[in-house]
């Protein structure tokens, strides 16, 4: 987990979002309890209802279900839910900007195809 | 919690609150409504208001005009309100004769619902030695045994004005833990005025910002904040996309231009389209400018 909280997303959206990525590196599997909402307000020192607006997204979007009086799970259909609204924000988060930025820059798309295929093994 | 201590559901209400001291109006026609069981955060500068205000909400001093209801009930000079709201403020809490066993043993009797045991538990927390007399502590030490009985008073209100002065930073981290369990465990309204707003933000649920008297704006910590944008670019772009929109802030250097835009629908993927660099500004900012002598009022 993360243990700061960043200034420019709202805060439940980061909740959100962690127990998310807790999901898609399988730190929670399908059936796994989640930290609740109390849980969650004392590890980032947040209002119980920020993390609650958090989860409760979750479980509108059928990543978590909630057994009442015990806590909330992970969907059997969580990994994908998720993956696809990751993939969706992919495109706006970094394919829109780098493409703004290349244009900025004069980079041609020969050039920025060329990068984009060699990137991956520069890194590793 | 025991079984005969029952939560009592508190509302707050200010209507067209004033207060004047002399020729100073400390407060002028305040109005709102506080919800009860919720984390407030109360902000401004220096002599905003803030302590006249919370002074009213406890019933420690009158309004000069206007009124002040909890559950319907004026709370000055009114023990059936007094004896569920708690006020704790910067200093002057508690007698220094004492003990500190006999500081709390003497609060405990205004606080029909109080709980020792949460008392005990805090001094453990806050290292504060019950056989110690209350002479001695440093100022630090001090606030921590305010805060103690703030929390143990299990008021259904609970306000704490600057409350922890001297404290150092792992004390006031302290102090944020045992109030999240605390509000767990026996959920009422919290309101806290403070300076350290970057530190506490994220604990409020609303928040209730002060200037010169009046209410500059009551609302949720999460709208304030999807309220504010910083967008930052080349002069031109920045120029179009602020028109019409109001700006708090503003400054320039080499054609690049910052700007702080505060209101309603500000689109931050909107401003990222047009390949301006956006920042939503913590709470603290936000503060500052809207509260800023020469601005003004954008609310």
């Amino acid at each position: 987990m993360d243990e700061k909280l960043r200034d420019d997303i709202p805060i439940f959206q980061q909740i959100a979002e962690t127990i998310e990525s807790g999901i898609l590196e399988g730190s929670y599997s399908i059936g796994d309890r989640v930290p609740s909402t109390n849980e969650f307000a004392k590890f980032y020192q947040i209002n119980p209802a920020t993390a609650a607006k958090g989860i409760n997204q979750l479980v509108e979007q059928e990543i978590l279900f909630k057994k009442r009086g015990i806590g909330m799970f992970v969907g059997d259909n969580a990994r994908n839910i998720i993956l696809s609204k990751r993939k969706e924000r992919f495109y706006h988060d970094y394919v829109v900007p780098l493409r703004t930025e290349a244009a900025r820059l004069g980079i041609s798309e020969d050039e920025l195809n060329d990068w984009i295929r060699k990137g991956d093994r520069d890194e590793n | 919690m025991t079984g005969s201590e029952r939560v009592i559901v508190m509302k707050i209400e200010l209507l067209e609150t004033s207060k004047s001291y002399g020729s100073k109006q400390a407060l002028k026609s305040v109005s709102t409504t506080i919800e009860p069981n919720k984390i407030v955060g109360l902000l401004g500068r220096n002599g905003a208001g803030k302590t006249t205000m919370l002074q009213i909400l406890a019933g420690h001093i009158k309004p000069s005009d206007g009124r002040v209801l909890i559950n319907g009930l004026e709370p000055f000079n009114n023990r059936k309100a007094l004896q569920h709201i708690c006020l704790i403020s910067e200093a002057n809490n508690f007698k220094r004769k004492l003990k500190i066993r006999e500081v709390l043993k003497t609060v405990s009797r205004f606080y029909p619902n109080w709980s020792q045991e949460t008392a005990e538990r805090l001094l453990k927390t806050f290292n504060l030695d019950p056989g110690m007399s209350a002479k001695g502590l440093s100022k630090g030490m001090e606030s921590a045994l305010s805060i103690t009985i703030g929390l143990s008073s299990h008021t259904s209100i609970t306000i704490f004005d600057e409350p922890y002065i001297g404290m150092d930073a792992s004390a006031r981290y302290k102090f944020y833990d045992v109030l999240l369990e605390e509000y767990e465990s026996y959920p009422r309204t919290f309101i806290i005025s403070t300076h350290l707003i970057d530190e506490v933000s994220s604990l409020f649920e609303e928040i209730i910002l002060m200037k010169e008297g009046k209410i500059l704006t009551h609302e949720s910590a999460e709208e304030l904040k999807l309220k504010s944008l910083q967008i930052s670019g080349p002069r031109a772009k920045v120029d179009d996309f602020i028109e019409g929109r109001q700006v708090i802030h503003a400054a320039e250097i080499m054609g690049q231009k910052t700007a702080l835009l505060y209101g309603e629908g500000l689109d931050l993927n909107k401003a990222k389209a047009m390949g301006l660099l956006t920042e939503r500004s913590s709470i603290q900012e936000l503060m500052v400018h809207l509260t800023e002598k020469e601005e003004k009022l954008y609310v």
